[in-house]
């Protein structure tokens, strides 16, 4: 299934700004969807292509995914079926490069909301922070909680829409201590990686993210429990 | 601000919707461009922001805004053309508050349609209602394929905002 784009963007720019953005986000759908045959992803994945041979960012999302492994000790991961699979850190990325777009543009104030994961810049409006609602995992149609601030990034991680599950790459088995996960810092790439990884780690997510520089969280229970970690106050709407 | 949703990538592979809404200073339903990645569809931005979607079906309800007898604005879209067939939303506003979203018109030619269809809209405009009530920006889930988020029309919450 594809992924649905959200730009919150100043209304003198849209028209100038945005065809560029969608230019980007349709390449990175072009060369990184695992769900493309042809995509320099699939090519890699399978063996085909050489790194050499691929675009360039592959090599910088590949190094990235590094760090994203050694931080998370190994919860987040490009393999996490088996096959190649840097999903778990393209869209943040791509997201994130949206909105530095943006700013290049001229946008001092705009947020770029990719299936659930925010980069907002700025503020919503003239004295007012963004404002994100969680959307609750058990409970469809309800908020969890809401997180505000300027310049932050959002990611949630958690069982999607069709029961896709995120395995735990060290027992193969699906995380399922949590139903949902989100992180708050300021750079989407990281908080978009680390909540995936922190998912997959279940109960251990709590000490991990307490642990974290740059980075709050907020956690659903599958037992409908929430915990967060003792910073997560100051994005607290 | 003005607020834009568009799905990228998808079993149509390249389907571009893009709608137009201004945040501030009155609702309003843009119009609604479609293309694929292979078009140029970005060069009809500006003529979806002046409504003009590219060709209707002629089935569904003409665009516009009408007052109703409680007091509220029935806003109407343009029918947009997009690759999966016909869309067009409706949405309710009481005091510049969205009470109700209606599709009048949406994709019934494929599997994959029939699946946005029965399973995403009731769930998630119910999300977007609840959103809007607490004045949210935007929603950050784990729950958002481009079949239902883009019919849920999360891009309505800064009427409320």
């Amino acid at each position: 299934m594809g992924t649905v784009f959200s730009f919150d963007v100043p209304a003198d720019l849209a028209a100038t700004a945005l065809p560029g953005v969608l230019r980007w986000l349709h390449w990175v759908d072009a060369t990184f969807s695992t769900y493309r045959e042809d995509s320099d992803v699939s090519r890699y994945g399978r063996g085909e292509v050489a790194l050499a041979d691929c675009a360039p960012e592959l090599g910088e999302v590949l190094a990235l995914c590094a760090g994203m492994r050694a931080v998370s000790g190994g919860y987040f991961t490009t393999r996490p079926g088996g096959a190649f699979d840097p999903s778990g850190l393209v869209k943040g990325w791509a997201i994130e490069h949206a909105a530095a777009m943006l700013r290049d543009a001229g946008s001092r104030n705009h947020s770029v909301n990719g299936g659930g994961d925010v980069q907002c810049v700025g503020e919503a409006a003239s004295g007012r922070p963004w404002r994100i609602g969680i959307a609750h995992p058990l409970r469809p149609g309800t908020l969890a909680t809401v997180v505000t601030g300027r310049d932050i990034a959002v990611a949630t991680s958690g069982t999607g829409e069709r029961g896709n599950h995120i395995i735990n790459p060290h027992t193969g088995k699906p995380a399922i201590a949590l139903a949902g996960i989100t992180l708050v810092g300021e750079h989407l790439t990281t908080i978009d990686a680390w909540a995936t990884a922190a998912f997959a780690m279940g109960d251990g997510a709590r000490e991990w993210t307490e642990s974290l520089l740059d980075c709050e969280a907020f956690a659903v229970t599958r037992g409908g429990d929430t915990w967060q970690t003792s910073g997560f106050q100051a994005f607290a709407a | 601000m003005r607020r834009i949703f568009l799905a990228i990538g998808g079993t149509v592979a390249g389907l571009v919707v893009l709608l137009g809404f201004k945040s501030h200073g009155g609702p309003a339903l843009a119009g609604v461009a479609a293309g694929t990645a292979n078009s140029k569809p970005y060069g009809q931005a500006s003529a979806a922001a002046s409504g003009a979607a590219g060709g209707s079906s002629g089935a569904g309800s003409s665009s516009g805004v009408i007052s109703t007898a409680g007091g509220g604005r029935l806003i109407t879209g343009d029918v947009a053309n997009t690759a999966y067939g016909p869309v067009q939303i409706q949405v309710l506003l009481k005091q510049n508050k969205i009470t109700k979203v209606t599709v009048l018109e949406q994709p019934q030619s494929t599997e994959n349609d029939i699946r946005i269809g029965d399973f995403a809209f009731p769930k998630l405009i119910q999300e977007t209602l609840t959103a809007q009530s607490d004045r949210i920006d935007s929603v950050s889930g784990a729950t958002y394929t481009s079949g239902g988020y883009i019919k849920s029309l999360q891009s309505v919450l800064d009427n409320g905002a």
